[in-house]
C-alpha cells in the first residue's frame, strides 16, 4: 500500500467516455483517466515512457490495455507497464468509484 | 567470482567484438571478461546510425547492450578507454589512461577509422567522417546552424549521410571522384538509376570531382577541386572509405598487412591474441560490413569455448543502402566482363533494373535496383554458386507472377546451414531462428522478432526469415500465414468482411465476440480495421466508433509529438479567398498557432495548437474540415487549369473543386488523394495520386495507383474519358471498389497491384452496369456523411470528454 495518499474526487462516472481517455489535472500533475468497457476506471501519468514523451489520455483502450496515439506501444492500464516487445513503464494511480464519483489517489 | 577462470580481454566495445562475446556467453564459456572501449558508450548498432542521423531513430534506440547487460554478465566495461598495447611477456593490456589487465586470451575487435583524405585544410573546423556517434551528433549540431553541406565519397555511407543531412534541412552535394556512385557494388546502369532517383529526393551530385583543398579559416568554408572549380560547403563529411584501425596490433609486434592478418581460426601471430571484424585481413580480405564479422565471431567463439567448429573460410558480401524509396541491392560480381554471361532487364517505366550475371553457368553475382523483392535468393544462390536452370531464371526473372517458386525457395532454405547469418544487422543465425519457432511455437515474423532480434534494423533479411518459417512449419504455415489482419484473429479481412456480410453483425464488440477474437475488446490494429468495414457494408446504420478510432480521427486533427493538434481548414480543389485567408490569419494569431505552414497537397496547416484550444479554432474559423488526419479524401491538388494558364485545356480548378466537395467525409480503406491537372503538362503531380486526371483536347485520361510516400509509385493510365460526367462515374466507380475490396490502411499504389490493374479494368471499364452500380453505392455512401465539426460542437459532452482538461485542486 506504500506511502499515505491523498484523494481526490475527479468528476462523474457519467463524465467519461467508455474506452475513451479524460486528461485531468491535480494539484498541477497531468493523469490520463480511463473508464473501460467494464466500467472500471484506471488512471496513469499522462505521459508516454516512450524516450520522446507525448500524452497518453488519446490512445486506443481494449480490455486493461492501452494502446499509446503516439507510437502504438500497448501499456497495462493497471500498472503502467509497458509489454514487450517495448520496455518502460508510465506511473500508475489508484482510483475506485465512490457511489458515482470517481475517486483518484495521489 | 572465481579467480581461477580464464581471464579474456576484449578491446573494442563494438558489434564484432560484443557480438562474439554474446556468443561466447549463450555456449556457457567460463571465462572472467573485461572489454575496453574508447567511445564512452555502450555497445550500440552502428549500422542504425544513418537511422538517427535521418531522425527516425534516437541513439537511445540503437544501443544494443546497455551498462546493465554487462553488470548482470558479470563483465568489467571501461568506457572511454583506448588499449595503446598488448604485452605478450607478461600477458598484459594496457591502455592509455594507465590501466591494466591480465589476460589468458584476447580478442582485438577496434573496427575501422574513416579515412581522412590528406589534403590541404582536411584538420579545419567542420570537417568530419562518418563512423560514430559523435560524428553524426556533429552532424545534427552543424545541421541548425549551417546551409550548405558537401559528402566527399559516393559510396553507401556517403550517400545515407548525404539524404539524412538533406532530411535535416541542409542543401546537399555529394562529390564523387569517379562517374558511378557506389562503384563498388553497382554497374553503370544500376549507378545512374540510383543518381537519378536520389537527385529527386534532393540530393545534389558533383561527378567526376577530385578535391584538392578545403578552404577556409578556422573553419571550413568550401571545396576546391582539380580542375579549379569551387563549391561552397560550410560542413563537409569524409566518407571515402574506412581504414581498418590496426594500432594497437602494429604497437604489440603482431603481423599487419592491411589489417591484422588472421588464420581460419581468426588466430594472430602473437599466441592468444585473436581478431574479428572490421580491424582483420582474412584470405587477404578486409570486410566493411556486419555480416562477415559475425561470421566470424561464430566461428571465434566456438573456438574458444572448445566446441567444434568448421574454419572460417571468408563470406560473400551483399549490399542494401539504407534510404527510403531507395531500393538497392548487389551481391558478388557485379561488373559484367566478357567471361560472364549476363541476363539483365531494365524497365525505364517502372525505373527497375535486374541484373545475373553467370559463369560457365554458375551464378556468380546479382544487382536489383527498384525492385529488390528478389535479394534474398538471389543472395542465397550467389552464395552457393549455384547452376542456372530454367526454373530458377523463371522464378528470379519473373515470368508469370506467382508461378510455381515457393517449393525451391524453400529447398534453399533447407540446404543453408545452421550457422549461416540471416539478420546480418543483428546476427542472427538460422538455427536461432528456428529454435525461436520450435521451441516457441512462433507462427509470425513478429514474434520472431520480438524474440531474436532479426528483421529489427535494415529489414532486408525479412523474406528468407519467412521462408525460414514456411520450411520449419511446413502445412501449419498456410494456416498461420492465413493470420488474417492482426495478432487478434486468423481471419483475413475477406473473411471478417464476408461473415459481417453473412451474419448481420454490426459492431465492433459483436464481431470480435461471434467470430472468437483472442483478445476480448481487439487491438489498435483490428478495432479500427473492423470499425470501416462496418461502416463501408452499413453506410446508412452503423454508428461510428469514436473509441475505436485511432486519435487523429477521434479528435479530427493530427496529434504531433508533444501532444499538440493540427488543424487543416478545407480548401476545396486549393483554392481559397482572401476572406477565408484573413479569417484564417486571425484565429491562428489568436490561439497562438506555432507554424503556419502550406502542405503538399496544397493546403494550410495550422500547427501546435493546444488541444483544449481545437474546438474553438474550428467554431471561430467555421470552415469545413480539410480531414487532413483521416483515412478519407485528403485533398484533390489542381493547376491553374484554361481559367488562366496558356496552355490548358480543361478547366482543372473547376474539376478539382466539384471532385472535392463530391466526395469529402467519406471514409476509405486508407488516405487518398487527387490530383487533376488542365494538360498534359501535370503540373499539379497526377503520377503520385491515387487518382490522377490529366486534362487533354479532348477530354480527360484517368490514372490510378500512384503514391509518393514511403513506398513511391507512378500511376498507372486508367482510361480515357470524353466529358465530365463519364469521370465523375469513373472516379466514383474506382474509388467504391476500393473501399469495398481494400484492406484497411492499404494503399491504392498497393491495391493495384494486387488486385492486378487489367482485373480492375476488367470489373469498372468492361461491364458497364457492374461501374453503375458502384457508382450508386458510394453516392448513397457520400448522403450519410456530416461534418465532424458541426456535430462535436453541438454535443457539449463528447466536446468536454475529449478536449478539455479537468482541473482539481
Ligand atoms: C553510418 C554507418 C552505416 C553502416 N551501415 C551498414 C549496413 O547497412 N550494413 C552493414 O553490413 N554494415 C554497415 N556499416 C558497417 C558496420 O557498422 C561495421 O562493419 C561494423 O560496425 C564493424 O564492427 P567492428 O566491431 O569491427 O567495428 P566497430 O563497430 O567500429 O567497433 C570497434 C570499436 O572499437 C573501439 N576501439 C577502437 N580502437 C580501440 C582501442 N585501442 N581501445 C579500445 N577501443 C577501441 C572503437 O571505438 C569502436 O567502438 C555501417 C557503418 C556506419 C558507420
Ligand atoms: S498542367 Fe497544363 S494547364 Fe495546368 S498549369 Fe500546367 S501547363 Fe497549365
Ligand atoms: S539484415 Fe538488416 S534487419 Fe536483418
Amino acid at each position: 500500500m506504500g506511502a499515505a495518499r491523498q484523494t481526490y474526487a475527479a468528476g462523474k462516472v457519467e463524465d467519461y467516455l467508455k474506452q475513451i481517455g479524460r486528461v485531468i489535472v491535480i494539484e498541477g500533475k497531468e493523469l490520463a483517466v480511463f473508464r473501460t468497457s467494464g466500467d472500471e476506471f484506471y488512471a496513469l501519468e499522462n505521459r508516454n515512457p516512450h524516450p520522446k514523451g507525448g500524452p497518453l489520455a488519446e490512445g486506443i483502450v481494449s480490455g486493461h490495455y492501452l494502446y499509446d496515439p503516439l507510437y502504438d506501444w500497448k501499456i497495462d492500464l493497471r500498472t503502467g507497464e509497458v509489454q514487450a516487445p517495448d520496455k518502460g513503464q508510465a506511473a500508475a494511480y489508484p482510483v475506485h468509484v465512490d457511489g458515482d464519483t470517481v475517486v483518484i489517489g495521489i | 567470482m572465481t579467480s581461477n577462470r580464464e581471464k579474456l580481454v576484449l578491446i573494442g566495445n563494438g558489434m564484432a567484438g560484443v557480438g562474439t562475446i554474446e556468443q561466447i556467453l549463450k555456449l556457457g564459456g567460463a571465462y572472467d571478461i573485461t572489454v575496453f572501449g574508447s567511445e564512452p558508450h555502450p555497445n550500440y548498432n552502428r549500422i542504425m546510425l544513418s537511422y538517427v542521423l535521418e531522425g527516425s531513430k534516437t541513439v537511445d534506440d540503437i544501443i544494443l547492450n546497455d551498462r546493465n547487460w554487462y553488470k548482470d554478465n558479470g563483465i568489467t566495461l571501461h568506457t572511454g578507454t583506448t588499449v595503446t598495447r598488448i604485452d605478450g611477456d607478461k600477458r598484459q593490456v594496457i591502455a592509455e589512461n594507465g590501466l591494466t589487465a591480465h589476460y589468458d586470451k584476447v580478442i582485438i575487435a577496434t573496427g575501422s577509422n574513416s579515412f581522412i583524405l590528406p589534403i590541404p585544410g582536411s584538420t579545419k573546423e567542420g570537417v568530419v567522417g562518418f563512423r560514430d556517434i559523435s560524428d553524426c551528433e556533429a552532424m545534427l549540431e552543424a545541421a541548425k546552424q549551417y546551409g550548405k553541406a558537401a559528402v566527399i565519397g559516393g559510396g553507401l555511407l556517403g550517400l545515407e549521410a548525404a539524404k539524412g543531412l538533406v532530411n535535416l534541412g541542409m542543401d546537399v552535394t555529394v562529390v564523387h571522384l569517379m562517374e558511378d556512385l557506389m562503384e563498388r557494388q553497382l554497374d553503370h546502369t544500376a549507378a545512374s538509376m540510383l543518381k537519378a532517383e536520389l537527385e529527386r529526393q534532393g540530393v545534389k551530385f558533383a561527378m567526376g570531382k577530385q578535391t584538392v583543398e578545403l578552404t577556409g579559416d578556422e573553419r571550413v568554408s568550401g571545396l576546391r577541386f582539380n580542375d579549379g572549380t569551387e563549391l561552397e560547403a560550410q560542413f563537409v563529411v569524409m566518407a571515402v572509405g574506412i581504414k581498418p584501425n590496426v594500432a594497437v596490433a602494429k604497437d604489440s609486434g603482431i603481423e599487419v598487412n592491411r589489417g591484422i592478418v588472421v588464420n581460419d581460426y581468426l588466430q594472430t601471430s602473437l599466441a592468444d591474441v585473436y581478431s574479428v571484424g572490421e580491424c582483420t585481413e582474412h584470405r587477404g580480405v578486409c570486410y566493411g560490413l556486419v555480416a562477415p564479422l559475425f561470421e566470424q565471431g561464430t566461428v571465434l567463439a566456438k573456438y574458444l569455448c572448445g566446441v567444434e567448429t568448421k574454419p572460417y573460410e571468408g563470406s560473400v558480401v551483399s549490399t542494401k543502402l539504407k534510404i527510403s524509396g531507395v531500393d538497392v541491392f548487389s551481391a558478388g560480381e557485379f561488373i559484367d566482363t566478357p567471361e560472364h554471361t549476363v541476363i539483365s532487364a531494365k524497365d525505364d517505366w517502372k525505373r527497375t533494373y535486374k541484373k545475373i550475371l553467370l559463369k560457365d553457368n554458375l551464378i556468380v553475382g546479382a544487382v536489383l535496383f527498384g525492385d529488390v523483392t528478389e535479394s534474398a535468393s538471389l543472395q542465397k544462390l550467389v552464395k552457393q554458386g549455384a547452376e542456372m536452370t530454367d526454373d530458377i531464371y523463371a522464378d528470379v526473372m519473373g515470368t508469370g507472377c506467382c508461378g510455381g517458386g515457393g517449393a525451391k525457395k524453400t529447398a534453399s532454405v533447407e540446404s543453408m546451414s545452421d550457422e549461416e547469418i540471416v539478420c546480418g544487422c543483428n546476427g542472427v543465425t538460422k538455427k536461432a531462428i528456428v529454435d525461436a519457432i520450435t521451441e516457441n511455437g512462433f507462427t509470425t515474423v513478429d514474434e520472431i522478432k520480438a524474440c531474436t532480434g532479426a528483421t529489427r534494423s535494415c529489414g532486408g533479411c525479412k523474406p528468407v526469415v519467412e521462408q525460414i518459417l514456411q520450411y520449419v512449419l511446413g502445412d501449419g504455415f498456410e494456416q498461420s500465414m492465413k493470420t488474417g489482419i492482426c495478432g487478434c484473429t486468423t481471419l483475413s479481412r475477406d473473411e471478417i468482411v464476408a461473415e459481417i456480410r453473412a451474419k448481420g453483425l454490426t459492431t465492433t464488440k459483436e464481431v470480435m465476440n461471434v467470430l472468437g477474437w483472442k483478445q476480448e475488446e481487439g487491438c489498435s490494429k483490428c478495432r479500427p480495421a473492423v470499425n470501416y468495414y462496418l461502416g463501408m457494408i452499413y453506410p446508412d446504420t452503423h454508428k461510428d466508433e469514436k473509441e475505436s478510432r485511432f486519435v487523429n480521427e477521434r479528435m479530427s486533427a493530427n496529434i504531433q509529438k508533444d501532444g499538440t493538434f493540427t488543424v487543416v481548414p478545407r480548401m476545396y480543389g486549393g483554392v481559397t479567398t482572401p476572406e477565408d485567408l484573413k479569417k484564417i490569419a486571425d484565429v491562428s494569431i489568436k490561439y497562438d498557432v506555432k507554424v503556419v505552414k502550406v502542405t503538399g497537397g496544397q493546403r494550410l496547416d495550422l500547427i501546435g495548437i493546444k488541444k483544449e484550444d481545437v474546438p474553438k479554432v474550428w467554431e471561430e474559423l467555421d470552415m469545413p474540415s480539410g480531414y487532413a488526419y483521416a483515412k478519407s479524401l485528403r485533398t484533390v491538388k489542381t493547376c491553374v487549369g484554361s481559367q488562366f494558364c496558356r496552355f490548358g485545356t480543361q478547366d482543372s480548378m473547376s474539376m478539382g473543386a466539384l471532385l472535392e466537395r463530391k466526395y469529402e467525409r467519406l471514409d476509405f480503406p486508407a488516405k487518398f488523394k487527387m490530383a487533376v491537372n488542365g494538360c498534359p503538362r501535370n503540373c499539379a503531380e497526377s503520377c503520385t495520386k491515387d487518382i490522377g486526371i490529366v486534362g487533354n483536347d479532348g477530354g480527360w485520361e484517368v490514372f490510378i495507383g500512384g503514391n509518393g510516400g514511403i513506398k513511391p509509385r507512378i500511376a498507372d493510365s486508367f482510361c480515357k474519358v470524353k466529358t465530365d460526367d463519364e469521370l465523375v462515374e469513373i472516379c466514383s466507380a474506382v474509388m467504391q471498389y476500393y473501399r469495398e475490396t481494400g484492406n484497411y490502411l492499404e494503399r491504392t499504389s498497393e491495391w493495384v497491384e494486387r488486385m492486378g490493374l487489367e482485373h480492375i479494368k476488367t470489373v469498372i471499364l468492361d461491364n458497364e452496369e457492374e461501374r453503375k452500380a458502384l457508382a450508386q453505392r458510394i453516392d448513397f455512401a457520400l448522403t450519410q456523411v456530416q461534418d465532424p465539426w458541426k456535430k462535436m460542437l453541438n454535443d457539449g459532452a463528447t466536446r468536454s470528454a475529449l478536449f478539455e482538461a479537468t482541473e482539481i485542486r
